[in-house]
């Protein structure tokens, strides 16, 4: 999606300074933050939570206690397990999501950059039809038609990142393609599978996993706001955007209730930023090979 | 030049026939068949076959791509079931305010990140630097509708200086337009300038190092004039891609600011139309969106290509 390929052509003039703090506190602080709400997440079912649907007319918009540790929202439900259960929607599609993109548009990238010519161009004008589109726009749209639910909901972000995968693959690949150990695996007669499987994947992979790292960031963004909107996953099922919108009515009487999704998903998708953009500067050849 | 123009105009034709094509598909192929949309779930199968006839919905696909086409390009995108308005009557109402709002942004991210970029980019590696780079890099994290609601919570909420919500038309109070104006502008601003202030900022810093840099300071203009007038220039033409290519985001940060701040634009079009499922409306502005987004972006490439000559000779 064109918020994807902000990232690409960035941070030409990074001083080799900074380059050797890459990996410093801030970078680790983010990988602790992810591995706590992976494991929150994953773990929602077994810890000692309230459920995240239960309501408690009485207890509505509680302030923080033994027994909900966060308080309550509008509803009376507990604030803390709607969060934990909204990371596991937001992980789900984030991480699925860019999965469908980067297994797509990887390869019709890799292939579009190794075959070159009339395939290259039929690749590179469909995706650029897909990207005629405003992608939030898009989403909306086919959202609408689709109805909303979860499968579908990642479907379409995920079809939505294809062409920036695609970009990045094919871009990568195409100077790999030129390099000896390209023409030495054609000239000892090594089969178009091979090169592409043994030779091509194994180095354009990393350069796309980086790439999937700010993907899942953008993703969770996307998914924050189309449940904001109210057309992401339906209700009572508690995920960040759609917190966020809830919270939003009583930003007068309990303004805590939109702003506790709010920084749990600006860390994470802060963490996602910090850790993609790490990567990315450690496997872009531009900047190593200072 | 023409050439350029010329070839870039014929690759413009299939990119929006394609554009047409995929939006009726997502409208026709995708589950949710209009007739029922229309009539209600009781609605008799005769009823709904007639209605289906009266619309042409019985007639094979590529027929209806066809008529449908035919009359997108005389003009006719549709009309409301509900409301009776045409798509362009709908849309021309709303395009005022999207735009106003989507210049007002990009014109405060200007504002905040220009002066940003030029004072990072004198002073690259100092402290000033670092720590406007690490902000412009964490507000990348931070979506619209966060920034929207904390913003509606320091000033609507707890300072009460500007009003949350509603829209006032320039033409009645323009002063009160442009008081509704400053939260919505403000978000997507927001959202804006990290991006435009990290790549004028790299641009600049290469800039500064050019020879005729130099040969400006030796001969001893003052630094304001340097930086504004000698390198400003030249380090701004990525700002004008990046600028070209936000326009995706912005339109759909738009969407969102308008529905928070409920501005009557485009983008709360849009969003009714989903919401009460009007389809014809759903799809004339997805088209109209995608249309408009295509020719701005084209308007962008051609704007590049006349700040720099390479691109016209055969690299783009």
């Amino acid at each position: 999606m064109a918020t994807l390929e902000l990232s690409i052509d960035e941070d030409v003039a990074v001083s080799p300074v900074a380059r050797t703090r890459r990996l410093g506190p801030l970078f680790w602080a983010a990988v602790v933050w992810m591995v706590v709400v992976f494991a929150a997440a994953a773990l929602a079912n077994l810890l000692p939570l309230p459920s995240p649907t239960d309501m408690d007319m009485l207890e509505r918009r509680a302030p923080a206690s033994a027994l909900h540790w966060l308080g309550t929202d509008g509803l009376g439900r507990d604030e803390l397990a709607r969060l934990i259960y909204g990371a596991r929607i937001s992980l789900t599609v984030g991480l699925c999501a860019p999965v469908i993109g980067l297994t797509i548009g990887g390869a019709l990238g890799i292939l579009a950059g190794y075959f070159r010519g009339r395939f290259e161009s039929l690749i590179v004008g469909s995706m650029d039809v897909l990207l005629a589109f405003p992608p939030l726009i898009l989403a909306l749209a086919v959202t609408a038609y689709l109805g909303q639910s979860l499968l579908n909901l990642t479907c379409i972000l995920g079809v939505l990142g294809i062409p920036a995968f695609m970009r990045v693959a094919r871009a990568a690949t195409l100077t790999l393609a030129r390099r000896e150990f390209v023409i030495a695996a054609q000239a000892l007669g090594a089969t178009h599978a091979r090169i592409l499987l043994r030779e091509l994947l194994p180095n354009v992979f990393l350069p796309l996993l980086a790439f999937f790292l700010l993907g899942v960031a953008v993703t969770i963004v996307v998914e924050g706001a189309l449940s904001f909107l109210g057309l992401g996953v339906p209700p009572p099922i508690s995920s960040w955007g759609s917190m966020i919108g809830e919270g939003r009515e009583s930003l007068e009487i309990a303004p805590r209730l939109a702003f506790l999704p709010a920084i749990t998903m600006f860390l994470t998708v802060l963490s996602f930023n910090l850790v993609g953009d790490a990567l990315k500067a450690l496997t872009d050849p531009r900047q190593s090979a200072l | 030049m023409a050439g350029f123009v010329a070839r870039r105009l014929l690759y413009l034709v299939p990119v929006l026939v394609a554009v047409s094509l995929l939006t009726f598909l997502i409208a026709s192929l995708l589950p949710g068949d209009l007739a029922y949309v229309i009539l209600g779930d009781q609605a008799t199968p005769e009823k709904v076959a007639a209605l289906r006839h009266d619309m042409g919905l019985d007639q094979p696909i590529w027929w209806r791509y066809v008529s449908w086409l035919g009359h997108v390009i005389e003009g006719d995108f549709g009309r409301s079931f509900r409301t009776g308005q045409t798509v362009l009557q709908a849309v021309a109402e709303r395009l005022p305010v999207s735009f106003e709002l989507m210049l007002l942004a990009e014109f405060g991210a200007l504002v905040i990140g220009i002066p940003l970029a030029i004072a990072c980019a004198v002073r690259s590696g100092s402290a000033f630097d670092r720590f406007m780079t690490g902000t412009a890099f964490g507000m990348l994290s931070v979506p619209a509708f966060l920034s929207a609601i904390l913003l509606i919570y320091l000033f609507a909420v707890e300072l009460r200086w500007l009003p949350a919500t509603g829209y006032v038309p320039f033409a009645e109070d323009p002063v009160g337009n442009l008081r509704c104006f400053v939260l919505p502008a403000l978000t997507l601003a927001l959202g804006e300038w990290p991006v435009l202030m990290r790549v004028l900022r790299s641009d600049m810093i290469t800039t500064l190092q050019e020879d005729f840099i130099a040969m400006a300071r030796a001969k001893g203009l003052k630094p304001s004039r340097i930086l504004l007038v000698h390198a400003l220039k030249p380090s701004s033409l990525t700002l004008v891609t990046v600028t070209g290519i936000n326009i995706g985001r912005l339109i759909g940060g738009t969407v969102i600011v308008e529905s928070i701040f409920a501005l009557p634009g485009i983008g709360r079009l849009l969003l009714g139309a989903i919401y009460t499922r009007d389809l014809v409306i759903l799809q004339g502005v997805v088209l109209v969106v995608a249309f408009g987004y295509v020719l701005m972006n084209f308007i962008v490439d051609m704007l590049y290509a006349v700040l720099d000559p390479r691109i016209r000779h055969g690299h783009a």
